[in-house]
């Protein structure tokens, strides 16, 4: 099944892009999105467990993912 | 709320609107706050920041916090709008307002979309120092 996934600000600098499709077996979560991530150049940027969002909603590594799922890796929020 | 308008986005805080959405007869107190661009952070000059956030998520999450606030004070009407894009030292970043029959609710309700945006609404900002560096500022938030 396919994925989109979302990196911002630092990471998405750190990892050279925004958005990147993922092709994930069956029964992938949002943890297995991240252990792909981290196979790739400049993903050494990552802390151990960096805040994820599963369609617009922050979710847990755990989260079982679906065809079509946004998932979307965030940098400690700074707002304000 | 503001109407349809969105929360966040690059257009200029305007605090008159959001205090008009929060205004009515019955209220008695408004509590306002605004975050503008500082000239320096932790010793360093400062020209400018540039905010990127997760718009559709912001969006959402920011919605939540005021219904939130909403629900833990009644009588409050509460707005809120985070601005996106490069600002300049002494723009409006943030503003928030909240009306009640009486202050303490206000202030109170006021604080907490405040303190609430800051650890939870997914923007990050960018500083653009002085001299032409550009650095991504550590999140307190949540992760």
């Amino acid at each position: 099944m396919s994925v989109t996934v979302l990196l911002f600000a630092s990471y998405a600098d750190a990892l050279g892009t925004r958005s990147l499709t993922m092709e994930l077996p069956p029964g992938a979560t949002a943890g297995t999105v991240l252990a792909a991530l981290r196979q790739r150049p400049g993903a050494e940027a990552l802390p151990p467990a960096p805040l994820l969002a599963v369609n617009e909603r922050y979710a847990d590594p755990g989260q079982g993912l679906q065809a079509g799922d946004v998932v979307a890796v965030l940098p400690p929020v700074a707002g304000g | 709320m503001t109407g349809d308008a969105g929360l966040v986005g690059p257009a200029p805080v305007d605090l008159a609107a959001l205090l008009a959405g929060v205004a009515h007869d019955g209220a008695g107190a408004v509590a306002t706050f605004l975050g503008l661009v500082r000239d320096r952070n932790a010793g360093t000059a400062v020209a400018g920041i540039d905010y990127e956030a997760y718009g559709p998520m912001a969006e959402r999450e920011l919605r939540a916090i005021l219904a939130e606030a909403a629900g833990r004070w009644p009588d409050v009407r509460a707005a809120a709008r985070h601005r996106t894009g490069y600002l300049a030292v002494g723009e409006a970043s943030v503003a928030v307002a909240a009306s009640s029959p009486h202050r303490a609710a206000a202030f109170d309700a006021c604080r907490y979309v405040v303190e609430q945006l800051k650890a939870r609404v997914p923007i990050w900002k960018r500083e653009h120092y002085a001299d032409g560096r550009r650095a991504w500022v550590d999140g307190r938030g949540a992760g």
